[in-house]
């Protein structure tokens, strides 16, 4: 044998469904070398999961598996399911997406590691523990031994993450299968997730499996990457070589449609056509035909098989030599015009917000329910947005974005502070004029799969708000028509229901809804973040077509940083409740002001194995602050990487006196000492 | 999938949508037929008969059915042709009344109170609590008196006031669980009025559960309504409903089936009918059922 830890031959799964078999990985052959990372990308239903689960062999019963998963000597999918028990933990460990549910809730931690510890070796009570507090203290648990006795629930997101790889790590496996493992945290607790898994890997030695949507994960981490598409893998190959030239259409579009947090000026994304397809009943025949701009007549006549490429790479793709061959291949597929960022044209303010403060009130005791104090979710924010320009809200989870934005839209009279839109203070609008108000402002919101009603026709749907606004059912018709066009969408599809409609398609009529009434500003609540990574672009350059045409305003809420740069003209940075800063985007991102800006800048991940290799990156410690218990001072002050090199007065300072947002240059700080 | 045939065509709301899907469903048409069948016969059909309910053919006790009384007679001489079909217009009518009074109560109770929250939602689950925990009976029972010699529509009333509590609670909890969904917060946030978006989001939503229950109101609404009339309003003897055919005929089920048997018959198609046309309703609402895509 080879220095091949895994050999998976010829795996295909198969679940049965309603609307047929769903071949969920189909034919794979793939090898894991010792302590090598190896990413497997895929956008969902890619079998990108299923493939991970079933060398583990954790696929659900009703599962069909062929083929063969020799590790050591042993076809692991012939063992029973007593004998695998031997291998998962001690050979093969797992790091789930959602660290919540993959730990048990009514056991401590200290007590579910001991017991990892104890199945596969023999070892005491007293020594698991010893091991315990000791695999804590290498994955970055502050105060191990006290943390032991902790349970799941009293860890933040990426504390849990942290747990678990100490669980996977706990019996030194030969691979570490990781689902996902950042997926469901924020930016700055990603970038330390993925320290920590390097770190993992050096220690163990262990080879690493990767499971990513993310590519700009891949480009730091992996050494090889795999691609997968409909249940199959379309090219794998070392990561730098096929992030520099990537030879099957798919990757070369992939590659092409993801927002970079790097590239200068906003141009265009590529948008691949069409939406990734399921995996039910597919055809003979390449299954990325129906979305490739270079198929031809041969690609539908047999599947292509993965084959060589050049010595390091493969590919599947029936025109492989000709498409490699070419010198820019990101030709093939159709780029928008370049976005031109509007001049401001004009200077009027569509929406000003003052001071807005949004407290929750923090409730104490079972019987005897008093108010014990308040939590502050939003602190003091202020926001301008110019007519046809776009402002990005950015921040991570918990920072009081999405508050801010309900606020706005609620359209009542705040705690504190004002809204003001197209300069009226809606705390002084009545009735009937916020009714007239809300024509003007509308809303697309993240998940496009809760935000239609399934139960209502998309015609219905968009023209829901036209007759609510008194108009006639022969306009309603005319409007209808044209909103579908102007959001690319055929006209006779107006009477299907919602779950006809692929996300991105979903998340077009929802724009097409927002547009009904011709709205001067839209609010955007992270729009593409729960759409698959290939149909992003497209809604990203219709949401950017729309604003040139119409002259809309947008008011962007965001974690995606990627994306705030290519979309946005304006940022306000959020955290813990307040702005830290503010400006254009372009010289925000160029020079940070903020000690978080920066940390949240360098934390994105950026898909070029080249760039994001050579990068220092901040890694912040520790984790977003509860807003019922916020940091004296300024909020940053106990995460901020700056505050250890300041003088000792000026650090005393940061812990004291809470900053005041400052103009400097073409934007604005709240920070004692800002970054030149 | 047929996209490539269509040119502008018009473009569908969901009513003309749930009577495509309701069409293309054949036993749910079936069943509407049947009820409609069932309406023609209870109305028109005593004027083919050549007794009228009424009259006593003392000649003939206890006959099998005949050329003469279609369905035989009664102990006491009754055309049981004429008695079942003047029990079906009673009966057809209250059940079907009732079931919609009353889900149509709970629907609104449920999803108004669901919608709106806070005092709206303490009053109404108070007024349930209290309606759920008074012996209905028994009230109905006090108040007889008052209720007797009117219209039996009260009597409708009055059953769909005693039986919409349980399904409201149902619906209550299930709008408050769809009013955090996006789209109905979308709704508030295009001015949607909450009537309309009650209405218009989160009772088609929930449609599943009215119309099962509905469905099934009809049928216990026939066989209960007998339980009044014994505490004298209602259908009073001599006038008959299936349930009172059904509850005398019983006993002699064995010696005497036709006294039972075709008011037995109808009540069971009737009720068949119902759930027939309820499930071609719940599937033609319902986007996701592959019973209403397929052509």
């Amino acid at each position: 044998m080879s220095n091949n830890l895994i050999e998976i031959r010829n795996l295909s799964v198969s679940f049965p469904s309603e609307a047929g078999v769903v071949q969920a990985v189909r034919d794979v052959s793939l090898d894991i070398r010792a302590g090598e990372v190896l990413g497997i990308v895929g956008e969902s239903g890619s079998g990108k999961t299923v493939m991970s689960l079933a060398m583990i062999r954790l696929l659900a019963r009703t599962a069909s598996v062929s083929g063969s998963i020799i590790h050591d000597d042993v076809d692991l999918l012939q063992l029973s399911d007593d004998a695998m028990s031997k291998y998962r933990g001690k050979e093969i460990s797992m790091i789930f997406q959602d660290p919540l549910s993959a730990l048990n809730p009514v056991h401590t931690i200290g007590r579910q590691i001991i017991e990892a510890l104890q199945i596969h070796s023999e070892m005491n009570k007293s020594d698991a523990l010893k091991r315990a507090i000791e695999l804590l203290e290498i994955v970055g648990i502050p105060r191990p031994a006290e943390r032991a006795q902790s349970y799941p629930h009293e860890f933040s997101g990426g504390m849990r993450q942290r747990v678990m790889i100490a669980l996977a790590i706990a019996n030194r496996p030969k691979v570490i299968l990781a689902d996902e493992p950042t997926t469901a945290l924020d930016v700055t607790v990603q970038a330390q997730i993925l320290d920590l898994l390097k770190t993992a890997r050096d220690m163990t030695g262990a080879a690493v499996v990767l499971v990513t949507h993310d590519l700009g994960v891949v480009a730091g981490l992996v050494d090889r990457v795999a691609i997968m598409y409909a249940g199959k893998i379309v090219e794998i190959g070392p990561v730098e070589e096929v992030f520099a030239q990537p030879a099957m259409p798919y990757t070369i579009g992939l590659l092409r449609s993801i927002p970079r947090i790097d590239t200068v000026g906003s141009s265009r994304l590529t948008s691949i056509s069409g939406a990734p397809v399921s995996p039910i009943n597919l055809p003979e025949g390449c299954a990325f035909v129906p979305r490739c701009p270079a198929a031809s007549d041969v690609c539908t006549v047999k599947t292509p098989e993965l084959v060589s490429l050049s010595p390091t790479r493969m590919t599947a793709c029936v025109r492989q030599g000709e498409i490699f061959a070419l010198q820019d291949a990101g030709k093939l597929f159709q780029t928008g015009p370049v976005h031109v960022a509007p001049e401001i044209t004009s200077d009027e303010v569509t929406l000003e917000v003052r001071g807005l403060t949004k407290t929750f009130p923090l409730m104490k005791g079972v019987l005897l329910r008093r108010q014990a104090g308040s939590v502050y979710a939003v602190d003091g924010v202020d926001l301008v947005l110019r007519r046809g320009r776009s402002l990005a809200l950015v921040g991570e989870s918990g920072c009081g974005k999405t508050t801010t934005l309900i606020e706005i839209l609620n359209m009542v009279a705040p705690e504190s502070g004002t809204i003001s839109i197209l300069g009226r203070n809606v705390a002084e609008l009545s009735r009937s004029e916020r009714l007239g108000m809300r024509k003007d402002l509308q809303i697309v919101f993240q998940d496009p799969f809760a935000s239609l009603d399934p139960r209502l026709p998309i015609g219905d749907a968009i023209a829901e708000p036209l007759g609510n606004f008194g108009m006639s059912k022969a306009d309603q018709e005319n409007r209808v028509r044209e909103l579908l066009e102007l959001v690319g969408l055929n006209q006779s599809q107006a009477s299907k229901y919602p779950n006809e409609f692929s996300g991105g398609q979903r998340q077009r009529i929802a724009i097409a809804r927002a547009l009904a009434l011709n709205p001067q500003i839209v609010a955007l609540d992270e729009p593409v973040s729960a759409l698959d990574v290939s149909v992003r672009a497209g809604v990203l350059n219709l949401l950017a077509e729309l604003q040139e045409k119409l002259k809309l305003s947008y008011l962007f809420v965001s974690h995606d940083l990627a994306v705030v740069q290519h979309v946005a003209d304006d940022i306000a940075v959020m955290y813990l409740g307040s702005i830290v800063e503010s400006g254009p985007v372009r010289d925000v991102f160029a020079h940070p002001k903020h000690p978080y800006t920066q940390a949240l800048l360098s934390a994105v991940p950026i898909p070029d194995p080249k760039i994001e290799r050579t990068r220092t990156r901040i890694i912040l410690q520790g984790e977003l602050p509860s807003p019922a218990n916020p940091p004296s001072g300024c909020r940053f002050h106990n995460r901020c990487h700056v505050r250890s090199t300041l003088s000792p007065e000026l650090a005393e300072k940061c812990s004291v006196v809470r900053p005041e947002m400052l103009k400097i240059g073409t934007g604005a700080v709240a920070c004692h000492a800002p970054l030149k | 999938m047929n996209a490539t045939t269509e040119t502008v065509e018009k473009r569908l709301t969901r009513m003309a949508l749930v009577r495509k899907r309701f069409a293309r469903n054949k036993l749910a048409v079936a069943g509407l037929v049947i009820l409609v069948a069932m309406f023609v016969l209870a109305f028109v059909g005593p004027f083919f008969g050549k007794h009228s309910w009424d009259s006593l053919d003392f000649f003939s006790l206890l006959q099998p059915p005949s050329k003469e009384h279609f369905f035989g007679t009664s102990q006491i001489g009754g055309d049981v042709y004429a008695l079942t079909l003047r029990g079906l217009q009673k009966s057809l009518i209250i059940g079907i009344l009732v079931a919609i009074f009353s889900t149509g109560l709970a629907a609104i109770a449920g999803g108004f109170a669901g919608f709106y929250g806070g005092k709206v939602d303490r009053s109404v689950m108070w007024i349930i609590d209290a309606l759920l925990v008074l012996p209905s009976f028994l009230i109905i029972a006090v108040m007889s008196p008052w209720f007797r010699g009117r219209t039996w529509l009260i009597f409708v009333v009055l059953l769909a006031a005693f039986g919409w509590m349980i399904t409201a609670r149902i619906v209550r909890s299930a709008t408050m669980s769809l009013r955090e969904r996006d789209f109905v917060r979308a709704a508030i946030y295009m001015g949607i009025p909450a009537r309309k978006i009650v209405f218009r989001h989160l009772l088609p939503n929930v449609a599943s559960i009215l119309i099962i229950d509905a469905t099934l109101n009809v049928g216990g609404t026939i066989l209960s309504e007998t339980g009044l009339s014994y505490l004298g309003f209602g259908v009073q003897p001599p006038d008959v409903s299936l349930g009172s055919l059904i509850a005398e005929g019983t006993a002699s089920a064995l010696t005497y089936p036709w006294l039972f048997m075709f008011a037995g018959a109808a009540l069971v198609l009737t009720v068949l009918a119902v759930s027939f046309v309820g499930d071609g309703l719940r599937d033609a609402f319902d986007p996701g059922s592959a019973m209403g895509k397929k052509l």
